[in-house]
């Protein structure tokens, strides 16, 4: 199934990019230290009225439809078989598992009793008619998958080549044999739990839709609508590639790699067609349940609205119908970025913007330490991704390219992957 | 007055419990559900002189920051509308009466139990539930704080504790549950409340009480008993001798909540059948496809050979 043409990327961990990235990070996890040891009413500016800040709707709710490249590329290259785009389902798959991995991390963050996230998992405390309940064991179960999924890349990295040091080399054939285990195990049947993935993103990303369908006093009309999960996955679907191009081309500008433009233009191609079915739907939510009125009420949500669908939804369509954009490396950043932002914001717009509290007397706009976070989460992200490419085989280069591959020592700063 | 009023809520009492056949249930999605056993409140707010007696009675009974009593006689909240929150689970707010700007009424407010409650049906480990007596009661040691209650409630009711970062907990109205089912007793503030402006009984009862009162004095009485139907009925009814768009109390339709999601949620996972479904379809396309490649590949080797 994999190509093996992935190598570990040559290149120093930490330069000048990459330092001002940990940075960040580290204040984040101040930040998120501030929350742990104060509570959630010391870090964010939530109250009753407002009990959900961008810890939900941009780290989890967002967090989660951007990691969909991993679900969208795998159903591409490896169920319906089209081998060109093999070269992009690593990455993709290491952006689903660290999106998942820090959207998780993020909610816990969020959680007034953290510790007790895994109660869902106890049968004596199911509540099959809570949306949240299926999202939560959907998530989980889907990050096991992922992290199932990323066994394969393990076991090439170290089967055969294990050689702890010191002390701990006494491991090394004990290590082995688990790496064989793993090997005939779960590397043999990934396949299955491939298609598992598929189902369970399907799943979740919808159901994340429902979960604002509960509030319907609350909501602006605009974004409340029965099909809301419908919206969400055909989002989520349309999303997944131009995150793996927005993810490509800003790695190959790091590592100062060749970008793979003509799989990447390939794989642009789907997107007039998925992002367009999701425009498509879109306006006929808003023409059926008649609610045209409200885009032009001249309000915040309003603008937020049209914002959301010219610039996030209907340009990148436009965009990415033009096989010029298509075929420039330039072209294609910008409409991916575009989808990116288009998708983000929706999230943002569902969870924050449409929601209007019943009594509020303030409106809610995150604490510096609520921003933090956030920005320290997706930063971490950024390094742990580096670090993975660096040390295991995921990006693969055509070998034409091999040489382009070898620029080690001057690399230039990551100030674009920074912004990610 | 108040004595006659009593003698007939007696009789209404008695008639309404043959009325009463069906069995209230703690499914959300029945809408046919008949909630008239449930245990319920009725606030009169023509009745209410807003001495806030509740509000003590509320807060020494569930061991809330308090005041001692005396201190409840303070007008000078009434500046502003409050809300439940972390140490009050009930409040009481003034409003002038539309036809009458200088005289005020008053309301209580606190959590209205739900026939069909959307926090207990949000709550990702079943912390809110519904119980078969009628109160929405919440387990603090289930709860992992995800706050979607909060989101979830129409009434804005359930409030978080903030500034515990320990172990905050979701703080509402508790209907006196203990109270109410172990001790036979009526709600705290029921039992304080001076001018029987709070009648706690069968749900069914409160809405036949809450006719005659309308029926005797219609001049007086909106025609409307609030939470009879709306959101699916509520365990807490009011009523008011001024339209209720006037209080605080949201418009909502009859129409319960918790259907909206868990329609769709329990069509997505009927049986199981839709998830399976989809595993079974794109394992077969990834076997077809798979099937077609291999034929491809061996075709070229033949045409190689």
């Amino acid at each position: 199934m994999s190509h093996d043409i992935a190598v570990p990327v040559k290149a120093k961990f930490f330069t000048k990019g990459t330092k001002v990235v940990f940075g960040i990070m580290v204040a984040g996890m101040l930040a998120y230290a501030y929350r742990l040891l104060f509570g959630i009413g010391a870090a964010t500016n939530l109250d009753d009225q407002w009990p959900w800040g961008i810890w939900i709707a941009i780290d989890v709710a967002s967090g989660v439809a951007l990691a969909a490249g991993g679900f969208t590329t795998a159903a591409l290259a490896d169920v319906f078989h089209k081998d060109k785009f093999h070269v992009i389902t690593r990455p993709a798959l290491i952006t689903a598992m660290l999106g998942y991995t820090f959207v998780v991390i993020g909610l816990l963050a969020d959680l007034g009793r953290y510790y007790n996230v895994w109660h869902p998992m106890l049968p004596s405390m199911w509540q099959g008619n809570s949306v949240l309940f299926e999202v939560g064991m959907c998530v989980m179960v889907y990050l096991t998958v992922l992290y199932v999924e990323f066994m394969p890349i393990l076991v090439e990295r170290f089967r055969g080549k294990v050689n702890l040091p010191g002390m701990l080399a006494k491991l090394n054939s004990l290590s082995e044999r688990l790496l064989t285990l793993i090997d005939k195990t779960f590397v043999r049947f990934v396949s299955l739990f491939i298609i598992a993935g598929c189902v369970l993103s399907c799943l979740h990303q919808s159901s994340l839709g429902t979960l604002m369908v509960i509030a319907p006093t609350k909501m602006h009309p605009l974004w409340y609508t029965p099909i809301s999960p419908l919206l969400f996955l055909l989002s989520a679907i349309a999303v997944g590639f131009p995150m793996v191009i927005f993810e490509s081309v800003l790695a190959s500008r790091s590592f100062k790699l060749k970008p793979e433009t003509n799989v990447l233009s390939s794989l642009a191609a789907y997107t007039p067609f998925l992002l367009g079915t999701y425009f498509a739907f879109k306006i006929g939510d808003i023409t059926i349940r008649e609610v045209w009125p409200f885009a032009l009420e001249g309000s915040v949500q309003s603008l937020m609205w049209w914002i959301e669908i010219l610039l996030g939804v209907l340009a990148p369509v436009i965009l990415l119908a033009m096989p010029k954009v298509r075929a420039s490396i330039t072209g294609l950043f910008t409409a991916a970025c575009l989808v990116v932002g288009g998708v983000a914001l929706n999230r943002i717009n569902v969870f924050l913007v449409a929601y209007k509290p019943l009594y509020s007397t303030n409106t809610y706009f995150p604490a510096i330490t609520e921003i933090m976070v956030t920005v320290g989460l997706i930063c971490a992200l950024v390094l742990v991704y580096r670090f993975i490419v660096i040390n295991f085989p995921v990006i693969a280069a055509h070998p034409i390219e091999q040489p382009a591959m070898t620029v080690g020592p001057n690399l230039s700063p990551v100030a674009a992957k920074r912004n990610k | 007055m108040t004595l006659q009023r009593r003698d007939f809520f007696k009789i209404a009492a008695a008639g309404s419990a043959v009325l009463v056949a069906g069995k209230a249930t703690a499914s959300t999605e029945s809408t046919s559900a008949d909630f008239s056993d449930n245990f319920g409140v009725l606030v009169d707010t023509v009745a209410c002189i807003g001495c806030r007696k509740c509000e003590w009675a509320c807060n020494d009974q569930n061991h809330l920051p308090t005041q001692e009593l005396k201190a409840f006689e303070d007008k000078s909240v009434f500046a502003r509308h409050r809300r439940p929150d972390k140490s009050a689970y009930t409040v009481v707010n003034q409003y002038p009466d539309p036809d009458e700007p200088d005289k005020k009424f008053a309301i209580k407010v606190q959590c209205m139990h739900c026939n069909a409650p959307a926090c207990a049906s949000a709550c990702i480990v079943g912390a809110l539930e519904k119980q078969k007596e009628g109160p929405v009661t919440y387990d603090a040691w289930k709860c992992i704080g995800c706050r979607y209650c909060m989101v979830a409630c129409p009434f804005q009711i359930p409030a978080y504790e903030y500034d515990n970062a320990l172990d905050p907990v979701v703080r509402k109205c508790t209907f006196c549950y203990e109270r109410i089912t172990s001790e036979g007793k009526k709600p705290a503030c029921v039992a304080i409340c001076p001018n029987e402006a709070l009648t706690f009984a069968k749900r069914g009862e409160l809405i036949q009480l809450a006719r005659e009162r309308i029926l005797a004095q219609p001049d007086k009485y909106e025609h409307h008993i609030y939470g009879e139907h709306e959101i699916g009925g509520t365990g807490w009814m009011y009523l008011a001798g001024a339209p209720f768009t006037t209080t605080e109390l949201p418009t909502l339709t009859s129409e319960p909540i918790p259907p909206r999601t868990e329609k769709i949620q329990h069509a997505v996972f009927k049986g199981f059948v839709p998830p399976v479904a989809l595993y079974g379809l794109l394992a077969l396309g990834m076997y077809t496809f798979n099937e077609r490649k291999k034929k491809v590949a061996r075709e070229e080797d033949r045409h190689e050979s």
